[in-house]
């Protein structure tokens, strides 16, 4: 049998299959549908950075209670209130800002309650002897209360208040800098602060979580395509009998395979397309690789996972099994191969684990072309390892598959 | 020259045996029946003669060609109609002959003409551009043969063509594989668990009982095997059948086998010369009241049940998980 007549034949079965899939409306909505529930899914689930952070209730409880201070002069005390000002300063940084929705509160007790209430996200404390700390020469010191239930929130909320009261401390001691030592207030930051640090990506542009998710997901729907889809649907014509027509027809197996793939391939390319198009558009992804190597790279993780499929196909009996099989495989896949959270943050075993999964390669890969623009021979160990594993499995797969078609 | 040459093929699916040591021929240009309740390895032999399952020992020439050794050759002469429609539901009538056409490498202009003249064949041509999944059960049977014909296949497998199908659409496929036998010459192998489409559409039927060959001629000298004998089939219409005149009809150590069909009806087959009599005899001294007594015609049934002693409805009814709508059954007592 030539070449030239696999692939005819193999065009056949594929263009039986996407014309099969397109009859169904329902199945052409949902392989739009998916990407884009994914994509809003993990994009708006994880908060990109604190500029998402909007009207928070945050409550303060001001148990300052002044200072005195006794001017021998005039035998008189001067009554002074520190806290005011600092109130003062964070309504007024809240204002340009607009994270916080602040309110008043009596004490701990309050804030604690309100947040167990889920009506606060975070209080602040200024303490008893706020004034007086400052005015003695000390440090006034501010408690902040965070709502432990919510880790994100919590270290965001942290992040944001010190913020704002680093910033206005700052203010201040660049006010007392000038007054009491006569320093120019253009030099007033350089005595407080010697260091400044500035952040800078490789490629133009702010990062957001998107960037980092969209190629993850782009690895993972192909992934998802080949391995339910293939398994799906061989096992799936097993079942109704129509693969006995494909199998008593004089091509080769090679043919069968070849054309499922194919139409899994396209519609994981459709799929990727999409995803592509609403992370540029949608959510604001600049891509700045080569779009050539991102096409290589999708197909090579089709390839790589094309092997797998055909192996489980080939044990399932059914397309029950095939596709218990299937979830049982591909959650871990997803969740440890970097898709969402990056390999980095996960315990050293699972890194361990992670590294085995060609999909971590799939995904790493893709981020580097397609976000910061690497290009072939910055990607050339995860090129290397996606076709070896590809091609180990197919060659293990390929003869158990044509065993299995004739038991 | 024989179509089929069938040699010491076995399938063993780990202990168990499904298709025992079978060997048979089938001659070019008959329809062949394999008969045989369900499980008795019908439908194995089947799949093994169409390269789709492998033989655990054994061999068979089909078209000239090893199953084993020339699977790809094979293919290339047989077409199949198995019990499950080979064809896909989304896609219309022209379609799917399109896509096995092209599976069988039929050149563009040839195949177009082909697939004109099998629908018109079926007399479906008005239905080339309707999606298969909108037709009738007999109407997507009648696609599924012609699709099965599209390279003009030497052999036809058939493996329980009207099982499931309406009795008009059932006496409509029989029709067509006799039709296609006799206009294109095409040999068939026919597997059925129903007795009547064995008798009606077979030269030669081989009846198989667990996974064994128990015998193989024409319908007609088959039953010579029964008539030869002194076992009598009979049918007895008794207005007040009871429980108790069955039970005491199957105790009789003359009688081969008691089938009740209905309230009132049931079939008694009997040995020995004066069996007759003593039938009659003992339904009387159980007080039942004959009605209508009827010699029956010996049946391949009754060759089953002759070669095997046991009945091939019994056994089918055990064995068939499947589900089966509920006029099959019917249909063919209604035909009897």
């Amino acid at each position: 049998m030539s070449a030239k007549n696999v692939l005819s034949h193999s065009f056949w079965i594929c263009w039986k299959d996407l014309v099969e899939f397109s009859r169904s409306k329902m199945r052409v909505i949902m392989l739009i549908l998916m990407p884009l529930f994914m994509m809003a899914m993990v994009g708006f689930i994880f908060p990109s950075n604190n500029t998402t952070i909007k009207d928070q209730p945050v409550a303060v409880a001001n148990l300052d209670v002044g200072y005195a201070l006794y001017v021998p002069q005039n035998h008189t005390n001067i009554s002074m209130n520190m806290s005011q000002i600092l109130i003062e300063q964070i309504n007024l940084v809240n204002n340009q800002t607009g994270m916080m929705k602040l309110s008043g509160a009596r004490d701990f007790d309050e804030i604690k309650t309100r947040i167990q209430n889920g009506e606060l996200s975070a209080g602040i404390i200024i303490p008893i002897n706020f004034t007086r700390e400052i005015v003695m020469g000390r440090q006034g010191s501010v408690e902040i209360v965070t709502d432990q239930s919510n880790p994100q929130l919590s270290a965001t909320m942290q992040i944001v208040l010190s913020k704002t009261i680093e910033a206005i401390g700052t203010q201040v001691a660049m006010y007392k800098l000038n007054t009491t030592y006569n320093i120019s207030m253009n030099y007033t930051i350089s005595y407080i602060k010697p260091y400044n640090v500035e952040y800078r990506g490789i490629v133009e542009g702010e990062s957001n979580y998107f960037q980092f998710v969209a190629p993850g997901i782009i690895a993972m729907t192909l992934m998802m395509s080949v391995m339910t889809g293939l398994p799906h649907a061989i096992s799936y014509e097993r079942d109704v009998g129509t693969l006995d027509g494909m199998l008593m027809a004089p091509i080769h197996r090679i043919s069968i395979i070849l054309g499922k793939v194919l139409a899994q391939t396209i519609r994981g390319l459709v799929q990727a397309v999409i995803i592509f198009l609403l992370a540029v558009f949608l959510f604001g992804v600049t891509i700045h690789g080569n779009i050539i190597l991102v096409v290589l790279l999708i197909l090579l993780t089709v390839y790589s996972f094309v092997g797998l499929g055909i192996l489980i196909t080939s044990f399932s009996d059914r397309e029950e099994t095939a596709a218990m099989v299937m979830m049982t495989l591909m959650f871990p896949m997803m969740f440890m191969s970097g898709v969402f959270f990056p390999i980095q943050q996960m315990p050293e075993f699972m890194q361990m684990v992670a590294k085995f999964l060609p999909l971590t390669y799939a995904t790493t890969a893709l981020r580097k072309v397609m976000v910061l623009g690497a290009d072939t021979s910055a990607v050339s160990l995860e090129l290397a390892i996606l076709i070896g594993f590809g091609t180990i499995l197919l060659a293990v797969s390929v003869p158990v598959f044509k065993r299995a078609m004739t038991r | 020259m024989n179509a089929i040459e069938v040699r010491n093929l076995t399938k063993r699916f780990n202990s168990f045996t499904a298709v025992d040591h079978v060997d048979f021929d089938v001659k070019k240009g008959e329809i062949f029946g394999l008969l045989g309740p369900n499980g008795a390895g019908k439908s194995t032999t089947m799949r093994m003669l169409c390269t789709l399952t492998r033989p655990s020992e054994g061999t068979a020439k089909v078209a000239g060609y090893d199953i084993i050794k020339e699977d790809a050759r094979v293919r290339e002469h047989i077409g199949l109609v198995a019990e499950k429609l080979i064809m896909y539901n989304d896609l219309t009538a022209w379609e799917n002959l399109r896509l096995y056409g092209k599976l069988y490498n039929l050149p563009e202009d040839k195949l177009e003409k082909r697939i004109d003249k099998l629908l018109k064949f079926v007399r479906m041509e008005k239905w080339k551009h309707k999606r298969v999944g909108t037709f009738s059960t007999g109407m997507k049977q009648k696609i599924n043969v012609i699709r099965a014909m599209i390279h003009e296949p030497e052999i036809l497998f058939l493996d329980e063509p009207t099982l499931g199908l309406d009795p008009q659409s059932t006496v409509e496929i029989r029709e067509l594989v006799r039709r296609i036998n006799i206009e294109q010459g095409t040999t068939m192998i026919l597997t059925t668990h129903i007795m009547v489409e064995a008798d009606m559409l077979c030269n030669r039927v081989g009846i198989i009982d667990r996974g064994k060959i128990v015998a193989l001629d024409t319908p007609s000298n088959l039953k010579k095997l029964v008539s030869g004998t002194d076992t009598l089939t009979m049918e007895f219409e008794i207005p007040n059948l009871t429980t108790e005149l069955l039970g005491n009809l199957k105790s009789v150590d003359f009688v081969v086998s008691v089938l009740q069909e209905d309230a009132t009806h049931v079939k008694v087959r009997a040995k020995g010369e004066d069996s007759f009599d003593r039938l009659l005899d003992l339904i009387r001294k159980n007080n039942g009241k004959i009605k209508i007594v009827k010699n029956l015609e010996p049946t391949l049934e009754d060759v089953f049940i002759h070669l095997t002693g046991r009945e091939i409805r019994e056994d089918t009814k055990k064995a068939s998980p499947r589900r089966r709508p509920p006029w099959g059954n019917e249909n063919e007592r209604g035909r009897r």
